[in-house]
């Protein structure tokens, strides 16, 4: 059988498999809507929330964009599991203790106020949604590479499938199909990791395969891909580039982002007792590990055989994935030298991304029209994104490896999907209607506004895959800056200081927002000329700017704190309670 | 009771103080700060501070909450006893 067909099989037999769970655990109440009734268990929480965690961009980008990065890659690595040490010891506990539906109900209720509230659910909208859009973009890739089927209609089979479990199943049925695609997605991940580790180094633990030497010599993997990346001109895969004081800022804000990220802390409130919240994301943390820890070694092994594979090929006999991801528009060559061998090495091929023209050129590549870039010898374009799903073809594994890999990438872009879809609709229903402007409706109505909230959001999440903004990529990592700049010190202090009142909290979730969103939107939108370290402040990157946000947001939140007047007793009776386990 | 609060609250802090210490040694410190000077230093075939960056720090992470796990239930014991923390709303 041929790639397609098994595609369709496995992505055909997955999906089902979603929406068979969704009418088995079909939710009656607002309970079961927003919180699964609080009856799962921390083994199962812990997948779910690794599989809502583990977006696309876990799944498909974050090993290509280490492979290129090499040690600067790290930051992801360290940011996004380290995040989740912060969220178990400083949060997770007492949030669950607390025990209601939405993180802006923890906010509200903390800080005695609907502006807090409001200004937590506008925040929670902003950094739900840019995350939302970059799910729907994998989608989309995965479907036009495999499925031979247009982006759009990929996007669209991608918002039927999430609208049935969402709406109908709530966070009950995002739960189990998180569970499901869960054991999708990390099969997927390792069967070509576990496959590759053996063809490149012998050991089938990739972990230590990205340690050990290359088949048949002495030599480090390792070793062998500093050497070949600096004969190219690139820096040593095992060197920095960035300063530390950026990398620094990078991995706190996002560690700081996700404990921050209301979809993740939500997992922690369907458990039924503080000790199941503690233990969920010890768990859950192993889950996502399994993942994080193979994608540096799967890194490490597509950027040795990536080379291996075109480095001074003729066009005419190179791979037959490179020519299909030029179809797709991931890759581009531009042949400087006219001698119909591909040359890759350091610095961009061509200005921008690809702009190809109908024609082909002599060896039959697709011909730009950018301008080609004359200050180095680099033929190649290559968009990272298609690294991890072009990697089986890479290494020549059989096709239903190619296959698998296809469904795990949907199952990881539709279960982030699904899970922010559903914070977004239950802060709309629950802390906009219910607890702010409508408090008169019967919890049947809620259930009904939080479906059609659902509903609503689905429909807007699919026209961002349709017409995507050319900034999605970027805006997705800076939903951390932004998570980790305003909600991270309110939900902290709301925990750890009693003294904080409400109008310290407002002024600094609003001082984080202002300053990062302003620091971000002024390098990476209007002013992109500057966007390098000579005019950053610190040396520190747009990137990283939420962590400096973060700490603005402390120190405003406690010195208006101070002068002001302390919260009122039941208040901070509630902090109290929190605190016990 | 208001004593035993604070006793618990003062020890879970201590808890989350060290453990915390340790999650920014491994990440901050040895992953980044020290990582160069790490590098100097092989293991198998990894440069010493590239595995923190890239392996180390994740296993350390997880081997962090499990301790903590721990440490919090046998505190709660201590404080709590057996009492059951969990709500029926």
């Amino acid at each position: 059988m041929d790639v397609t067909t098994l595609t369709y099989i496995f992505v055909g037999l997955s999906f089902s498999l979603y929406i068979g769970i969704a009418f088995w655990s079909k939710a009656n109440s607002t309970n079961d809507f927003y919180v699964a009734g609080k009856g799962v268990n921390p083994i199962a929480n812990g997948m779910a929330t690794a599989a809502d965690w583990m977006s696309a961009a876990s799944f498909i980008s974050m090993a290509g964009l280490i492979a290129f990065l090499g040690k600067d890659g790290s930051v992801y690595l360290m940011g996004w599991t380290g995040g989740y040490v912060v969220l178990a010891l400083l949060l997770a506990p007492y949030l669950r203790k607390f025990g209601k539906f939405t993180v802006p109900d923890f906010i509200g209720e903390r800080y005695y106020s609907k502006a807090a509230r409001l200004v937590a659910v506008i925040c929670l909208i902003f950094v739900s949604f840019t995350y939302v859009a970059g799910q729907m973009r994998g989608v989309g890739i995965v479907f036009s590479r495999f499925l031979e089927v247009d982006i759009n209609i990929g996007v669209i089979i991608g918002m039927i499938i999430v609208f049935f479990y969402a709406v109908l199943g709530g966070m009950k049925g995002i739960t189990y199909t998180q569970v499901a695609q869960y054991c999708v997605l990390i099969f997927a991940y390792l069967v070509p990791a576990i496959f590759i580790s053996i063809l490149i180094t012998g050991n089938p633990v990739p972990q230590l395969g990205f340690g050990d030497t290359l088949v048949g010599t002495d030599v480090y993997l390792l070793d062998k891909l500093d050497q070949v990346t600096r004969d190219l001109g690139f820096n040593a895969y095992t060197e920095n580039i960035k300063s530390n004081i950026d990398i620094f800022c990078i991995t706190a804000a996002l560690m700081f982002g996700t404990a921050g990220l209301p979809h993740v802390i939500v997992r922690f409130f369907t458990v039924p007792r503080v000790k199941d919240a503690r233990k969920s994301a010890g768990y859950a943390l192993i889950f996502i590990a399994i993942l994080y820890t193979t994608a540096p070694a799967v890194a490490a092994f597509a950027r040795v055989n990536f080379i291996e594979s075109i480095q001074d090929t003729s066009y005419e006999s190179s791979p037959a994935w490179f020519k299909n991801w030029e179809n797709t528009g991931l890759i581009a060559w531009q042949d400087k030298n006219n001698d119909g061998i591909i040359q890759y090495s350091a610095g961009s091929a061509i200005e921008g991304r690809p702009q190809y023209t109908p024609e082909r050129g002599s060896e039959g590549q697709r011909l730009l029209s950018n301008k080609s870039n004359d200050l180095n010898d680099n033929e190649v374009y290559i968009d990272r994104d298609i690294m991890v799903l072009a990697n089986p073809e890479i290494a020549k594994l059989p096709a239903w490896v190619i296959a698998l890999v296809a469904a795990g990438g949907l199952a990881a872009a539709l279960s982030t999907a699904a899970g922010l879809l559903l914070v977004i609709s239950s802060s709309i229903s629950h802390d906009l209607l219910k607890k702010t402007f409508k408090p008169n409706i019967s919890e049947r109505q809620e259930l009904f506004y939080a479906r059609c909230a659902a509903a609503v959001a689905i429909f807007i999440a699919g026209l961002f895959g349709i017409y995507p903004p050319a900034f999605v990529a970027q805006v997705v990592a800076f939903a951390f800056g932004l998570a980790a700049s305003t909600f991270f010190p309110a939900l902290f202090m709301g925990i750890f200081s009693k003294r904080l009142n409400k109008e310290g909290a407002i002024a600094g979730m609003v001082s984080g927002l202002i300053f990062t969103l302003t620091y971000i939107i002024y390098f990476k939108f209007l002013y992109t000329e500057f966007n390098s370290a000579d005019y950053w402040f610190l040396s520190i990157s747009p990137e990283g700017i939420g962590f400096v946000g973060m700490i603005i947001n402390f120190i405003v939140a406690i010195s208006i704190s101070s002068i002001t007047n302390p919260p009122p007793k039941e208040v901070i009776e509630m902090v109290e309670v929190i605190r016990e386990p | 009771m208001q004593l035993n609060k604070d006793g618990y609250w003062k020890e879970n802090i201590k808890i989350l103080v060290s453990l915390l210490s340790v999650w920014f040694l491994v990440s901050f410190g040895f992953g980044i700060l020290l990582s160069d000077w790490l590098d100097q230093f092989q293991l198998g075939g990894f440069k010493l501070g590239f595995w923190f960056a890239q392996q180390g720090s994740i296993y350390i992470f997880i081997i962090l909450i499990f301790i903590y796990i721990h440490l919090l239930n046998k505190l709660d014991k201590k404080y709590f006893g057996d009492r059951d923390s969990g709500d029926d709303n």
